[in-house]
């Protein structure tokens, strides 16, 4: 893709964040704080049927009894749950038949987004649903994508309309009682995406929902279930963008893969949630439980481009449970300014011949912190279990962390783990020989820390990694100096 | 929740135990006694022992014993226990010194006595490193240890003999709550040889605090052998404090013992240090050996390495957990930090946690862990070349150990090592 020397000395001047447009659309807003007649409200908004109800009801009896993790390597005021808003949806009173009926104000938002659907349509041929403040608004090429039987539509819709499918594979992977956020995220989620490849098919376009904040004082609760039938293929992507604001919003997301025999499913997030300004205020929290299931001979692949958010609290996992499946985590987790993260994946191998590879790298500048905690765990009849991890960290400050914290566990003797880490600055040569050749400072390590992020960059679809691209250079302005 | 505390595991522990002799600070056994009170043995909820279960040690009770093993003599120690024939040999039992036993020459500028022995001035800083809070162990250590060594160089001088210490255990439900505290002056150099045994004991435990304080351009050397039999306990700390150009290598050796648990916590005070941590942790049957190592570095300019390898077979479990910490402004440090595993059995574990905090930016840090079996290809190598399957997996298993062994400087060491693991493992060297 070609990326011009002008177009990226545009970019850079506009370092500030750029996605931090309020969208002004009437929304449908659920009074503030948390209670079971919040959760029915938000049901029956939904009209939804009374096993999910039920199913909201016992994850709030079950979340009641827990308490908020501390044990992440990250520092931030508890949000407080009362006075967060657990519904807002852009007011719309009918349901979009196609495109054209969507406000043109959303059009706007969407295009200062960058995914302008008329243009994917044309281009990339990238099927989009849009979560806008815990509802989706659009969901393009439903039609084309019936014609093979796969759905892809929002989760309220799929409730609604493939309740079966709904109902059979949801909580299956991240349980409700799982832990605190994903015990809120079930009593109160209120949209996302839901996806479901039959038998045999392959899936002929990348699928991607794009989530948005955009009510003040709201927090963000979506869920999306993908499930691939045996012997199917999917590539899903996801991107998200939030105004700025001085406050902390909440975005605790559950993701759910289902990888039946033979199926893959590729996973990859640019995630750019309002990181909050220089000095650290405001920025959301990111607090997302993500998690896969593979059956025999299936695959799961987990990209991520982490660049936003105050606070990211995030492990992409695989279960491998079938023989012979195999679970990816690739992941770019950059941190600048006041921003922390805490990711990484866990890997669990259950079956035989499983394998996984982990490839973290993390990039912290400015006064960041930014941990990877991974874990591998081999169970004692995952025979010839094989697994590689692979995380980097790249200090750009001297004011910035880097951490990592891998755990593995290894209960079967035919198993091969293998672990590696370094930590480590730009080194000075690198950029005094980039220089040497008449690249400024900035080129030069704007190049070196996209050569050390390609090998997870390189497994992005083409128009994410162009974008990630932007992003990296964006994020990291001004950090070295 | 008084009453609950009242019946913890732990007041029932200390209950039988005879208070310290020791002086200790008024503040630091006040500190000790409090966390007593108001804690439990750790459980596997807590992150620093999150693989590791105590019930073995905390379900049983435990006293001082001083009655001795009746026919043990000066000779019969040198022949089984001692690892090297040179230099000072300092003998105790279950945590009392024994001059009986003990044997050899005095090495000039140093004083080496028991801590029983000290004046007030000389153990001033006792317990001054020791963290407490959360510490069940060290706050035991601390309010009930009955002796150990007090190890003191002078400025500029130059042990070339190594001082050797042998504690041992006898008796059954025995606990030696020991405390040895070890001080080197600047431009000092000496290496020390501490091995662990147990004679005739049955679910007897071993509580060790060494406290080392290395001054500036000071050089020690603790090779530290764990050889007590299978259903002995073992948990040590070794707090160790190093100034500017200073030198401190340690060799942990793992060999038996029911559920040893090793901590290491080194603090990089001064620049231009280097550090070198050690291991090697052989297991079988239901062992379990937890080795929890933190090096901090609070000062620029200095280099530490570790490299702790382990074979596990049967019901084993082995537990390593490294953590490197690189405080802010603590620029230029290399910290390299390795970890591999061979499992030789499929009802053996293997617990690897391998960590960094780094809060400088010009530093090169990095950590490995592997974990695997011996190389099916490798074996079948040697087959082909007439070795028996089992001699090929014993080479294969020593070579991947000797790795480790070899850092050891002291032949002596090296030697009663390779005698010792080819007595109870019949591997050969």
């Amino acid at each position: 893709m070609a990326y011009t020397e002008n177009e990226l000395a545009k970019d850079l001047e506009n370092q500030e964040y750029k996605f931090g447009f309020v969208t002004d659309i009437e929304s449908d807003k659920a009074p503030n704080g948390l209670s079971e007649d919040i959760i029915r409200f938000i049901s029956a908004k939904k009209k939804e049927p009374e096993w999910l109800l039920d199913h909201r009801l016992q994850a709030f009896a079950t979340w009641k009894t827990m308490t908020e993790p501390s044990w992440a390597h990250v520092h931030y005021t508890k949000p407080n749950m009362q006075e967060i808003c657990f519904y807002s949806a852009p007011k719309q009173t009918k349901k979009y038949e196609s495109w054209d009926d969507v406000d043109p104000e959303m059009k706007e938002t969407m295009k200062k987004l960058g995914i302008s659907m008329e243009e994917q349509k044309r281009l990339t041929g990238v099927a989009v649903d849009f979560v806008m403040d815990s509802v989706s608004v659009a969901t393009s090429f439903k039609s084309k994508l019936n014609e093979l039987g796969i759905i892809f539509c929002s989760f309220s819709e799929a409730v609604q309309e493939h309740p079966e499918l709904v109902r059979k594979h949801m909580g299956t992977v991240v349980p409700t009682s799982d832990n605190f956020y994903a015990a809120l995220n079930s009593a109160v989620f209120t949209d996302g995406s839901f996806c479901y490849i039959p038998k045999g098919v392959r899936c002929p376009m990348e699928l991607s929902t794009y989530f948005r904040i955009n009510e003040g004082g709201t927090g963000q609760f979506e869920r999306t279930l993908v499930v691939a039938d045996e012997g199917s293929f999917v590539s899903y992507l996801e991107g998200c963008t939030a105004p700025q604001r001085d406050e902390n919003q909440l975005h605790a997301a559950v993701v759910e893969l289902i990888a039946l025999e033979n199926a893959e499913i590729k996973y990859s997030t640019v995630q750019n949630w309002y990181p909050g300004n220089k000095e650290g205020i405001g920025g959301i929290f990111n607090f997302v439980t993500k998690r896969g299931i593979c059956e025999r001979n299936a695959k799961i692949s987990w990209t991520q481009v982490e660049t936003g958010s105050a606070v990211t609290w995030k492990y992409p996992s695989c279960i491998l449970k079938g023989d012979n499946s195999v679970g990816e985590f690739y992941s770019v987790a950059v941190t600048n300014n006041y921003q922390q993260a805490d990711t990484g994946t866990k890997m669990i191998h259950l079956g035989k011949n499983t394998k996984s590879t982990i490839i973290s790298k993390g990039i912290s500048a400015g006064k960041s912190q930014n941990s990877y905690r991974g874990l591998v765990q081999i169970h004692k009849n995952a025979t010839n279990a094989r697994n590689f991890s692979q995380c980097d960290s790249l200090l750009m400050s001297d004011e910035c962390g880097a951490h990592t914290f891998p755990y593995i566990e290894c209960k079967n003797s035919s198993a091969k783990i293998e672990h590696e880490a370094t930590t480590s600055k730009i080194g000075e040569d690198q950029i005094f020989y980039c220089q040497q050749r008449g690249i400024n400072i900035e080129k030069a390590i704007s190049l070196i820390v996209n050569g050390y992020c390609k090998e997870v960059l390189n497994q992005l679809p083409m128009e994410f990694a162009v974008e990630a691209q932007k992003l990296l250079e964006i994020s990291l302005e001004g950090s070295v100096g | 929740m008084n009453d609950i505390l009242q019946d913890s595991k732990l007041s029932a522990f200390v209950d039988k135990l005879s208070k310290t002799l020791l002086p200790l600070d008024q503040k630091i056994t006040h500190k000790a006694q409090e966390v007593i009170e108001s804690m439990d043995f750790p459980t596997t909820r807590n992150e620093a022992w999150k693989y590791t279960r105590l019930g073995k040690i905390t379900g049983i009770k435990l006293e001082n014993k001083i009655d001795r093993v009746g026919n043990l003599s000066r000779e019969k120690i040198n022949s089984l226990f001692q690892v090297s024939k040179n230099g000072l040999t300092f003998v105790y039992e279950n945590g009392l010194f024994r001059s009986d036993l003990s044997s050899g020459e005095f090495p000039k500028g140093a004083t080496i006595k028991p801590l029983t022995g000290c004046s007030k001035e000389e153990l001033k800083n006792l317990g001054a490193n020791i963290k407490l809070e959360n510490e069940v162990f060290n706050a035991i250590n601390t309010l009930f240890a009955v002796d150990g060594m007090f190890i003191s160089i002078d400025k500029n001088v130059v042990i070339n003999e190594p001082i050797q210490f042998i504690h041992l255990l006898s008796g059954s439900n025995t606990i030696a709550n020991t405390r040895n505290y070890i001080q080197l002056a600047p431009f000092s150099k000496a290496e020390i040889i501490q091995s662990y045994y147990s004679l005739e004991a049955e679910k007897a435990f071993t509580n060790v605090i060494n406290e080392i304080n290395i001054a500036e351009n000071a050089m020690l050397t603790i090779n530290k052998l764990q050889c007590e039999t299978e259903n002995s306990f073992h948990i040590s700390t070794d707090q160790v404090a190093q100034e500017k150009n200073s030198n401190f290598s340690i060799n942990t050796i793992t060999l038996n013992g029911t559920l040893v648990r090793n901590n290491l916590n080194i603090e990089v005070n001064g620049t231009n240090c280097e550090t070198h941590l050690n291991g090697i942790y052989l297991l079988k049957e239901n062992q379990h050996v937890d080795n929890h190592t933190v090096v901090d570095h609070k000062a620029a300019h200095c280099e530490s390495h570790e490299l702790y390898k382990g074979v596990i077979d049967d019901k084993a479990t082995a537990v390593f957990n490294g953590k490197v910490f690189v405080r802010k402004d603590s620029q230029k440090i290399n910290a390299f930090q390795s970890n591999a595993n061979v499992l030789l059995s499929d009802d053996a574990t293997v617990n690897s946690k391998p960590e960094l905090e780094i809060y400088a930016d010009d530093v090169k840090c990095s950590h490995g862990s592997t974990t695997g079996q011996l190389n099916e290809e490798a074996v079948f190598y040697l087959r082909a070349r007439g070795i028996s399957e089992k001699s090929a997996r014993h080479l294969m298993i020593s070579a991947f150990i000797e790795d480790v062994i070899s850092k050891i400087e002291n032949e002596d060491v090296k030697n009663f090592t390779h005698s010792i693991i080819k007595e109870r493992f019949g591997w050969e060297f």
